[in-house]
């Protein structure tokens, strides 16, 4: 229950979403108030479109791309399927034998359920990268595939950084070898924008996919970099807008304000992200605490190459013998707002698809909590779920207890 | 007090749930996911278990303004409820998968967990009553008693349930006496599933075929139909799939030498043998129990003293008959209910129906039928 001296609830969750940055709403509300269709000719149409080619320029700036490279969807599941499916499409064109797609086992579902959706409808043959006991994805086998079947791949798609686990992936070393068999990379770096640097051109990818709303910005926009020499299909068909490979009239407001949220949280990096890294080791040192049986997954912030490899805002633990669900609403209860990390169908908790590939035994899995933090987080926060994870634990593990299958009567 | 609110996503269990949150509780609304494979279970606005369904109690929890979760229960209930069904139909005999349910489900692996997060009680959508009165020793009882609602109690199903869960189960709508009542609650708090149908079904048998699962999960095991006095009559695809009483789809080819109907009068799974027979081969007098339940007091049911004027119901919405019951020690040292009727014999009990003694609209005890005879 919700007393008047009750704090406000301690947000744990920004990879799920960010609230909206001041600058933000204010970019959104002041383009929102103007009418104006970026395709018009006469002078409302020129405004909007002015204010999308100069959101394109920053986007562009904020990412080490050129602005002919932006292409605006309706955020990160679009891009990933406009990157799955366009560039498959449009590999196979020029060359009908390129059918297999190689995707990580980490990746989110809107990568994943584009690629086996092509498998289903399109021909395409799609190879899991495994991972190993961190969520990095496995390079020889990348090498091996490659090798193999080079001639073959319509493309390589690995995320920059795990929206579970915060697992930065190498990326860099992913693009060399696709490269050396002519093969593009997508790579899905919704999560590490803001995070860790993120650099379009130096990355060497050939396609990449951010959203507004995990960085400040608003719900429902986000883009893909696309280099201009990659081939790609659209996947909405229409009026031609973003150069005829994403049609339908441009959602300006939410395109200035991503905009201005990525600039703003690009700028903020430097010195943000050192500050969440001290939080959240801050968060893993209280949570061990509490529980020293809570094991953290993904790499360890606190080992000698850990503290590169891993976002600096998540933490991500699973809680022997209790389960996500309990916890989530025990914590929930107790004003603190986290996640199981996973996705849900209809509501119900899967046991996650990306701790399943780390080798995290099922029975595991189903203890999982993420915690993650953004701009707005405070120690107060961390202080409240570690205060509040005593009783939290406890209880969930009681609950497991009888309700495990094959429990206790 | 905390309240956990089982919500199926019907118009009962909505109705429940907001009438916990009117009485001051903290509710948190749960709805209870039976089957990780939602498209093996019945679809549409019938069912308490399709994806629409879990949508339907998500938007009821989000107008009541309550917390809302999905507990995945789908490997207890098909590791309870489902093996139960399949197991007690192989041996023979007939369960009711709802009781279980019930048992297993709702007012155990819900309500335990419920219990453990630190909830008072669970409260259900389910058309029965609770009343409260002092004891002699000046302790609280709780009694079960039947829904003033004739056509949707449902106390036969609840009496399962032990004293010690029936202190931590709330039913809301125990006073309904009419479900248009209930729905007229539903409409005038705006919950969209106020005109939602009733489900009737068993959930797990996606299309109300339940021979047709019980093949699909058991195999088909072909076999002879034979009259009392052994002579073949017809075949079947699994002596399982039949249950004492049963008239219908027995798929005799010939008339019998009188003219009359025929029964299912007994299964015989050990020869795979169906035996047929004339509807007074099924009328009983004379019932015997095991695994019994008590929710009357123990100094209500001293082991070998009758009990009369009482009533007993073998069938979720058969008539109560009059008996006379006492408590007893099964074959299989389980407790057990014996049962004598003293008005008029019942037909078609078969062994694995749960039994419910009542006394007036109280429920005193429940029992799983072992062997039912002609006295």
């Amino acid at each position: 229950m919700t007393t008047p001296e009750a704090p406000a609830d301690a947000y744990l969750d920004h990879a799920a979403t960010t609230p909206m940055s001041r600058a933000a709403l204010e970019a959104y509300v002041a383009e929102a108030g103007r009418a104006g269709n970026a395709s018009s000719l006469h002078s409302a149409g020129r405004a909007a479109r002015r204010a999308v080619e100069e959101s394109r320029e920053s986007v562009a700036a904020s990412l080490g791309a050129r602005p002919s490279e932006v292409i605006f969807t309706a955020g990160g599941t679009e891009s990933d399927n406009l990157a799955v499916k366009g560039i498959f499409w449009g590999r196979r064109r020029s060359d009908p034998r390129r059918t297999r797609v190689l995707v990580s086992a980490v990746e989110h579902h809107a990568v994943l359920d584009p690629a086996f959706w092509l498998a289903g409808h399109a021909g395409a043959e799609i190879v899991l990268l495994p991972v190993d006991g961190d969520g990095r994805v496995d390079l020889a086998a990348l090498r091996a595939e490659l090798t193999e079947h080079g001639d073959e791949v319509a493309l390589v798609s690995v995320m920059w950084a795990n929206n579970e686990v915060g697992t930065v992936q190498p990326v860099r070393d992913v693009v060399r070898l696709a490269h050396q068999h002519g093969v593009p990379v997508h790579t899905d770096a919704v999560q590490a924008v803001g995070q860790v640097e993120v650099d379009f051109a130096a990355s060497g990818v050939d396609a990449m996919t951010v959203t507004a709303h995990k960085l400040g910005g608003p719900l429902g926009v986000g883009a893909l970099l696309a280099r201009r020499d990659l081939p790609i299909e659209a996947v909405l068909h229409g009026g031609g807008q973003e150069r005829g490979v994403r049609s339908g009239t441009l959602d300006v407001p939410a395109i200035r304000s991503f905009a201005v949220a990525l600039a703003e949280t690009v700028a903020a990096r430097p010195e943000r992200a050192p500050a969440l890294a001290a939080l959240r080791d801050k968060l893993v040192a209280g949570v061990r605490a509490v529980d020293p049986e809570a094991v953290l997954r993904g790499p360890d912030p606190s080992s000698d190459d850990g503290a590169a490899a891993r976002l600096p805002a998540n933490a991500h633990f699973t809680f022997p013998g209790a389960e996500g669900d309990s916890l989530l609403y025990l914590l929930d209860s107790a004003g603190v707002q986290a996640s199981t990390g996973s996705a849900c169908q209809a509501g119900v908790p899967q046991p996650s698809h990306v701790l399943l590939a780390m080798g995290v035994p099922e029975v595991e899995a189903r203890g999982a909590l993420r915690f993650s933090l953004g701009a707005t987080s405070t120690a107060a926060d961390v202080d409240r779920l570690v205060a509040a994870l005593p009783q939290v634990v406890e209880r969930a593990r009681a609950a497991g207890l009888v309700s495990a299958p094959g429990g206790a009567a | 007090m905390r309240v956990l609110a089982a919500m199926s996503g019907g118009v009962d269990s909505a109705v429940a749930a907001a009438l916990a949150v009117e009485a001051g509780h903290d509710v948190v609304g749960v709805h209870m996911a039976l089957s990780r494979n939602r498209d093996q279970f019945r679809t549409g606005s019938r069912g308490c278990c399709s994806i629409e369904d879990a949508g339907d109690a998500r938007r009821a929890a989000d107008v009541l303004g309550i917390p809302y979760y999905v507990w995945d229960l789908s490997e207890r209930f098909e590791e309870t409820v489902v093996a139960d069904f399949l197991a007690e139909y192989e041996a023979g005999r007939t369960p009711n998968p709802c009781v279980r349910c019930n048992e297993h489900i709702k007012f155990e692996a819900l309500l335990d967990k419920a219990t453990a997060l630190g909830f008072d009680a669970v409260a259900t959508g389910h058309y029965a009553q609770v009343v409260t009165r002092e004891g002699a020793d000046g302790t609280v009882v709780r009694e079960l008693h039947r829904s003033p609602n004739d056509e949707k109690d449902q106390s036969y199903v609840l009496a399962v349930m032990g004293p010690d869960r029936l202190a931590r189960a709330m039913f809301p709508l125990g006073g309904f006496a009419s479900k248009a009542e209930v729905r007229a609650e539903a409409e005038r708090r705006g919950l969209s599933v106020s005109a939602k149908p009733d489900s009737y079904d068993i959930c797990f048998v996606a299309d109300g075929d339940t021979r047709g699962f019980l093949r699909d999960r058991l195999g088909s095991r072909p076999g002879e139909v034979v009259d009392t006095d052994g002579a073949v009559v017809g075949e079947h695809d699994g002596a399982y799939a039949f249950t004492v009483g049963q008239r219908k789809g027995l798929g005799l080819g010939r008339p019998a030498a009188d003219g009359r109907a025929r029964y299912v009068v007994d299964v015989q799974v050990s020869t795979n043998t169906v035996v047929v027979g004339p509807a007074e081969l099924l009328s009983v007098d004379r019932i015997e129990t095991h695994k019994a339940v008590w929710l009357a007091a123990p100094q209500e049911h001293a082991e070998g003293a009758w009990l009369d004027d009482v009533e007993v119901q073998v069938r979720a919405h058969g008539a109560p008959v009059p008996a006379r019951v006492r408590a007893a020690t099964a074959a299989d040292g389980t407790p057990a209910i014996d049962v004598e009727l003293t008005g008029r014999p019942l037909r078609g009990v078969a062994a694995g129906q749960s039994l419910v003694v009542y006394r007036g609209t109280r429920v005193l005890g429940q029992g799983t039928v072992a062997r039912a005879w002609r006295g």
